[in-house]
């Protein structure tokens, strides 16, 4: 067992606890949770067994192992990036609804204390 | 019902203009002593007009939250408002509303009481992977619950006790959650569960919310929602004593 190979599992199975941990405390919701869970695994799996990689990468044609995983890595981080972006876009979009409600009540309460003062 | 319990029905509605109006003129007359809360959970057709004209309580969520993200919301408004108990009952009229009052003395015994659909013999009938996972839920729950539960995804139930205020803080806004984990967080912070059979009527008007092909999707979801519920933390503290706040109509000058 060389020790890359040591590195490597323990920095697989700190990144799954960490996963699992952040689902635990509710602090992570359900549906990235099922995104991160299968990265973990899939880290896991391609650490346990470095072999699996190259066979994948022979099967689809590609030279170099660490190459497929980059190009997989990259797509997939774009993915999120854009994923999250997305959620971000619609988070500020109910903020902003939330703020303009809240600006409409302030209205409506004011206006009707204002009627209760002066009848 | 027993008379110390302050009761409000909740109806989670997200368009449903065409059942609403109906469903709550029902619930008015069934049982007039109860208030009803229409929750808009962002409505975009007229849910609203006829909820309020029909004579409910209405809260316009700003947009979709989803059934557990409505619900949260009128637990939230019944633990401000003093109430004790809250049911909940759809708006499409499955749920019959001359069935609350007896749902409410199980309230003597638990904390939660579910509305069971299969406790009975009756024309409800779910077939097919979806009626397997909801044995399977069932057993799980029952297990958990220490008390046979048959039917622990139906929505026709009374949340009080420690439980209405749990839910005001912790009720689960997820996919499914605001049936299995909701279930799963009372029963592990605590709270004792009980069912009562009731029978269901077809639906109103509107869509069912699981079709057939949606089912191997629905079973998944089911059971990692159930997992993920079972593996969270659960030991949250939750005052359970409500310090309900005034409210300009009940009294009491701002």
């Amino acid at each position: 067992m060389s020790s890359t190979y040591v590195i490597g599992l323990i920095g697989s199975v700190l990144v799954l606890a960490g996963i699992v941990e952040m689902l635990r405390r509710r602090q992570l919701s359900e549906k990235y949770a099922v995104l991160w869970l299968v990265v973990g695994l899939l880290l896991l799996v391609f650490t346990i067994f470095p072999g699996t990689l190259s066979s994948i990468a022979a099967l689809i044609g590609v030279a170099i192992p660490t190459n497929l995983l980059f190009f997989v890595g990259l797509i997939f981080l774009t993915g999120v990036g854009l994923h999250l972006s997305w959620e971000l876009s619609r988070l500020e979009d109910e903020t902003r609804k939330l703020a303009e409600d809240l600006a409409i009540l302030r209205l409506d309460v004011e206006q009707q204390r204002q009627d209760r003062i002066e009848p | 019902m027993p008379a110390s319990v302050r009761a409000l029905i909740v109806v989670p509605a997200w368009n449903e203009e065409q059942s609403v109006g109906e469903t709550v003129r029902e619930i008015r007359s069934a049982v007039p002593s109860i208030p009803v809360l229409v929750v808009s959970d962002g409505s975009t057709d007229r849910t609203v007009e006829q909820a309020r004209a029909a004579g409910a309580l209405v809260l316009e969520l700003p947009y979709n939250l989803g059934v557990g993200g409505a619900m949260r919301a009128g637990f939230r408004y019944a633990v401000r408002h003093g109430f004790t108990a809250a049911i909940q009952v759809d708006a499409d009229g499955q749920h019959n509303p001359a069935e609350v009052p007896q749902l409410l003395t199980g309230l003597a015994e638990a904390d939660i009481v579910i509305g069971a659909r299969f406790a009975q013999d009756d024309e409800y009938r779910v077939r097919g992977p979806r009626r397997w996972a909801m044995v399977v839920l069932a057993k799980v729950l029952s297990w958990l619950a220490k008390t046979k539960l048959t039917d622990a995804t139906s929505g026709f139930k009374v949340t009080g006790g420690r439980a209405l205020p749990l839910f005001a803080e912790h009720y689960p806004v997820e996919y499914l959650g605001d049936t299995i984990e909701s279930m799963v967080i009372a029963l592990r912070s605590g709270c004792t569960v009980t069912q009562l059979p009731v029978r269901m009527r077809p639906r109103r008007g509107g869509n069912p919310s699981h079709r057939p092909f949606k089912s191997a999707i629905y079973l998944f979801r089911a059971f990692f929602a159930l997992l993920l519920a079972l593996i969270r933390r659960w030991d949250v503290s939750v005052n359970t004593v409500p310090l309900p706040t005034p409210v300009a109509s009940e009294g009491g000058v701002a």
